[in-house]
């Protein structure tokens, strides 16, 4: 192995915000030195082509995510409570639009 | 192709026996419930439970991919000082600079399977990493930065519209970027080749040296014949390859040569043929020695461009560490206020 084995710098997430008007959407992740390159590099990445006007960045070390081995204790509850959707009920036809 | 293995049997086999020796070898159980979700079309995230194997296999699939658009740029970037008008300086430069996207993007994604940027980048350029034979070819005449656009960025999407739909989240994700980038490339190149297809007796003769040169190293991109490729099988498996070898090539082909047909171009091959049965185009035997040489280093430029990767990197270690050592005072600075 030669002597440049190298760190990286910290990873970004970073967030996309297509238009005012939309949410920020991850896009996914950068290295950089600090929080400004960081912006800089996600810029020159991901809106070469008008995706974005304006970018958040996290450390990717600072996010929390939810375990996947956790997913039925979290996500399963929400699955049999069908009457949370305008769907489950019945209204009379003669009413056209609810 | 960017992605297929271009180990040798003998860097295969030496790999294998690593993992063996490492004890990473995958539970039947786990092996029988991961097939179970592939087979239903889920969709593999970074934090998932995977097989060692599948991880492995990404790994080295996503990384030479990278490493292949990071190489990929020196051949173009020959000719970005030389380009013949502003116009095309300027569509050569935001290609080029898509392609050093398409790295990142993919370094990206090979990193959430647990491998560190600077451990791929390392492998690439002191380890025994691959890149694509493709970019082991010069760039000598003007025509062939058309030829490269047209051919190799056509080859590479035909490669990459089915990765797509990999089974691997973010390496899917990756390519769904790319995918939307790439079309320019294909065309500014078909653009810049019938330009001099269509120009004075010197340019074409140009255009048809281009292709001449690299009709045959874009066939060589999809990999051996299926027939050769004994590791296509678990890939498709696992969908991280829907489509093999020989498949993408006649897509490539089947599509390439009425390209070259309208621009009066003649594709270098006595023996291509429309074949009225199987509705496809045949085409001579591939030289597959000259690939082989290719992959094991023998290429026109394989040193040329480990040189040029190796003399970027540690020519850029004092802005990497100028970077850091700004970064370290500015938190320092920040948490004595
Ligand atoms: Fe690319
Ligand atoms: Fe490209």
């Amino acid at each position: 192995m030669n002597d440049s084995m190298n760190t990286d710098w910290e990873l970004f997430e970073v967030f996309l915000r297509a238009k005012n008007g939309l949410n920020h959407k991850h896009v996914g992740s950068v290295h950089a030195a600090d929080t400004t390159m960081a912006i800089g590099v996600a810029r020159d990445l991901y809106t070469r082509r008008n995706e974005g006007e304006s970018i958040w960045v996290i450390a990717s070390k600072d996010i929390t995510a939810s375990d996947p081995d956790n997913s039925d204790a979290l996500f399963e509850p929400a699955k049999d409570k069908i009457y949370r959707h305008p769907t489950f009920y019945e209204i009379t036809k003669e009413v056209k639009n609810m | 192709m960017y992605t297929t293995d271009l180990r040798t049997a003998r860097e295969k086999a030496s790999d294998e026996a690593k993992a063996a020796k490492k004890k990473v070898v995958d539970d039947p159980a786990l092996l029988k419930a991961f097939q179970a979700r592939i087979d239903n079309d889920e969709v593999i995230e970074a934090k998932d439970l995977m097989p060692e194997a599948y991880r492995a296999t990404l790994t080295r699939q996503i990384s030479q991919h990278a490493h292949s658009e990071i190489v990929g740029m020196l051949p173009e970037g020959n000719w970005i000082g030389r380009a013949p008008t502003l116009r095309r300086k300027l569509i050569l430069l935001a290609k080029v600079q898509d392609e050093a996207g398409h790295g990142l993007y993919l370094y990206s994604a090979a990193e959430t399977l647990g491998t560190s940027r600077a451990e791929m980048v390392d492998q690439l350029l002191y380890g025994s990493a691959k890149y694509s034979t493709i970019f082991n070819y010069p760039t000598i005449n003007w025509a062939d930065i058309g030829a490269i656009g047209w051919l190799v960025d056509g080859a590479a999407i035909t490669n990459q519209i089915p990765l797509q739909r990999c089974s691997y989240g973010p390496y899917a994700r990756a390519m769904v970027r790319v995918c939307k980038e790439e079309s320019f490339h294909q065309r500014q190149g078909y653009e810049l080749i019938t330009v001099m297809a269509r120009g004075s007796a010197e340019q074409q003769a140009m255009a048809q040296d281009a292709l001449d040169r690299w009709w045959w190293p874009s066939l060589m991109m999809f990999g051996p014949h299926d027939s050769d490729s004994i590791h296509g099988h678990q890939s498709a498996k696992w969908k991280i390859k829907r489509f093999s070898n020989d498949e993408l090539r006649q897509r490539f082909i089947d599509a390439t040569v009425s390209q070259a047909e309208a621009i009066g171009l003649r594709i270098p091959d006595p023996e291509l043929k429309w074949n009225e049965k199987t509705e496809h185009y045949d085409i001579g035997p591939i030289d597959w020695e000259e690939f082989w040489a290719v992959v094991k280093g023998f290429g026109p430029c394989n040193r040329e461009r480990l040189e040029a990767r190796r003399r970027a990197h540690e020519e850029g270690a004092w802005v990497r560490e100028a970077a850091a050592a700004y970064a370290r005072k500015q938190s320092e600075r920040q948490a004595a206020e």
